[in-house]
């Protein structure tokens, strides 16, 4: 019999839906292969087996009434320990929540529940998705199931900040996970760990019960092996909900029906400005394959200019912590979470020693920065001068899907690193995020495929970005990468 | 613009976290750093440019002025509201003492 943990939800569904396996079975699979690598990868900060075997019996028992099941029906998944899940402890990977269990569920989570889908477990990931190596978790490091091919034993980064949820994809543990993206959270991980992952346009998704990191920027989306189970899930994650003042007023459209990798009659933008002076070679190698495989796929390929490239790090960097001081506002020692009262202490002490306590390094660097920048005399020369460049990154994306239909560029600029090599300079691990945080700026679909191996053995994924609202396209270019790509490494087992 | 000790002395006040003078020490040549590379977005010509507000076009709704419309984000949940107060008492928030 095959491995159940090999397969990904297409086969899932249709597998239970069959009769060839039952959902328990699944489910049980997968449960045994998350405690196997707990202590190796540490890539959930909670499991939940119950929560699987339950709603995998809840599956199996509508299969036998002979009803029909969702779209995610008898699906296990990770998911990521940014949604509240209602009764099982959330903590954006933060000593601050360690403990708080929510009174409710996160509005893409219960979708996820309705269409069939199970819990596996709460996955690690960058304390309140604030990284790039998911090294900023309270609950420690996730490590990357793979290996360079150099004969060390470097552990490497899972990318961040979803880095629960791309190792535990990557090493079987679920055949899916939630993500979230607001500078690359989704895209970057998945590129690290020879994944697939979408950020879907700003909106899809509700940010109901998700903590909130950067809300203008914040967008969940699903991470899985390949762009047919990714579209699957982000049907099942996506749609209008009045408790999420920006969520979008549309109907999800039928992204897994409308896939089609003929690209025939499309254009595909290659931005020039993604192009940077000492640009890893086997990098600009898997962006040359990808566009062989693009025009092999019947696109046209057309050469266009974003000019405000360099530009979207550092405003990112003003607005995603100005937005971030005021969203952790809330972290005060009274609601929910942490408190920290010294002996003889006032009120004001309380909450100064309670995000003294609740918080990592990297958080408080964030606060500080976005408190800086939002502070009276300071506010126009940064925090409004990065919005109004923010407007003009938009517009460079406007101007080019004028001549393309969607853009091609690198997911991040290297392969994974080591733990460790970028953590003492934030700089250097802010600047893994260049080729997705434009992207994030303007609100646009974006997805990350992976392309192939490096010389180290290690995945490089390539970016499809598209138009807002269209997923679809998004979708069918990275069918077409992933078709012609044929990329089937894995990391070998060692955890 | 380049902040000094007593300048994240202030920062880390008005963000009300606790700094030792160890840490503020640590995080000014950081901050700094950080600070120092946005300020390219200095050069950026934005006359005429409107700041960002909504990256993608959208209106704010209004709902139903009705009471409970959707009962999760309605009243008449008070336990479940103080089910992870660090100190809830006799249905309140408990906080130390503010009025001397």
């Amino acid at each position: 019999m095959t491995d159940l943990t090999d397969l990904g939800v297409a086969a899932i569904r249709s597998g239970v839906a069959s009769g060839e396996f039952t959902a328990v079975e699944v489910a049980e699979a997968f449960n045994a292969n998350v405690a196997a690598a707990q202590d190796a990868l540490n890539a959930f900060i909670v499991a939940t087996p119950e929560k699987a075997i339950e709603a995998a019996q809840a599956v199996d028992a509508m299969r036998a009434r002979g009803e029909p099941l969702g779209k995610m029906g008898g699906v296990p998944i990770g998911m990521k320990d940014l949604f509240a899940t209602a009764g099982v402890q959330t903590t954006a990977a933060s000593h601050m929540l360690e403990g708080f269990v929510p009174q409710y569920e996160s509005t893409v989570s219960a979708k996820l529940w309705e269409a069939g889908a199970g819990m596996l477990g709460k996955l690690n990931l960058d304390q309140f998705a604030m990284g790039s190596s998911n090294e900023t978790s309270f609950f420690g490091n996730v490590v990357s199931p793979w290996k360079r091919n150099d004969g060390g034993n470097a552990a490497l980064a899972p990318g961040g900040s979803s880095g629960g949820s791309s190792a535990a994809i990557a090493a079987r543990l679920c055949p899916a996970a939630t993500g979230t993206d607001t500078g690359g959270s989704i895209r970057q991980p998945a590129a690290f760990t020879g994944i697939t992952g979408i950020k879907p346009t700003y909106g899809r998704c509700s940010r109901w019960g998700v903590v909130a990191f950067a809300s203008s920027l914040d967008q969940a989306g699903p991470m899985a092996r390949d762009v047919t189970d990714c579209a699957i899930m982000l049907e099942a994650m996506a749609g209008f909900d009045p408790k999420d003042s920006t969520s979008l007023d549309l109907p999800v459209p039928e992204w897994e029906a409308g896939l089609n990798a003929d690209l025939t009659g499309k254009t595909v933008g290659i931005p020039r400005e993604y192009r940077m002076d000492g640009m890893d070679a086997d990098v600009l190698k898997s962006w040359e394959d990808g566009i062989a495989w693009l025009k092999d796929a019947g696109a046209k390929i057309v050469d266009i200019s974003l000019p405000h490239t360099r530009y979207a790090l550092p405003a990112y960097y003003i607005i995603a912590p100005a937005e971030a001081s005021s969203n952790l506002a809330r972290y005060d020692g009274v609601r929910y979470g942490l408190r920290d009262l010294p002996e003889g202490a006032g009120l004001q002490d309380m909450y100064a020693a309670t995000r003294e306590a609740g918080f990592g390094a990297e958080v408080k660097r964030r606060i500080l920065i976005g408190t800086y920048v939002l502070s009276a005399g300071y506010y126009d020369a940064y925090y409004t001068q990065a919005q109004k460049v923010r407007t003009l990154i938009a517009r460079d994306f406007e101007a080019a899907f004028e001549q393309c239909d969607v853009i091609v560029a690198p997911t991040a600029p290297s392969a994974a690193f080591a733990l460790g090599e970028n953590i003492d300079d934030p700089l250097s691990m802010y600047l893994n995020d260049v080729f997705a945080v434009p992207a994030s700026l303007a609100g646009l679909p974006a997805m990350s495929v992976p392309a192939g191996l490096n010389r180290e053995g290690l995945p490089l994924g390539l970016q499809v970005i598209g138009r807002a609202f269209d997923e679809q396209g998004v979708l069918n270019a990275g069918l077409a990468i992933e078709q012609r790509a044929g990329f089937t490494a894995r990391p070998a087992k060692w955890w | 613009m380049s902040v000094d000790t007593a300048t994240v002395a202030k920062i880390a006040s008005l963000a009300r976290i606790k700094l030792g003078a160890a840490e503020v020490e640590a995080m000014v040549p950081e901050l700094n750093g950080i600070l120092a590379w946005v300020e390219q977005l200095g050069e950026v010509d934005v006359t005429g440019v409107e700041p960002m507000t909504a990256v993608i076009p959208n209106t704010l709704r209004l709902r139903d002025d009705v009471i409970d419309a959707d009962p999760l984000t309605g009243g008449g949940i008070r336990d479940k509201v103080l089910a992870n107060a660090p100190a809830a008492e006799h249905g309140f928030y408990g906080v130390p003492k503010v009025i001397e």
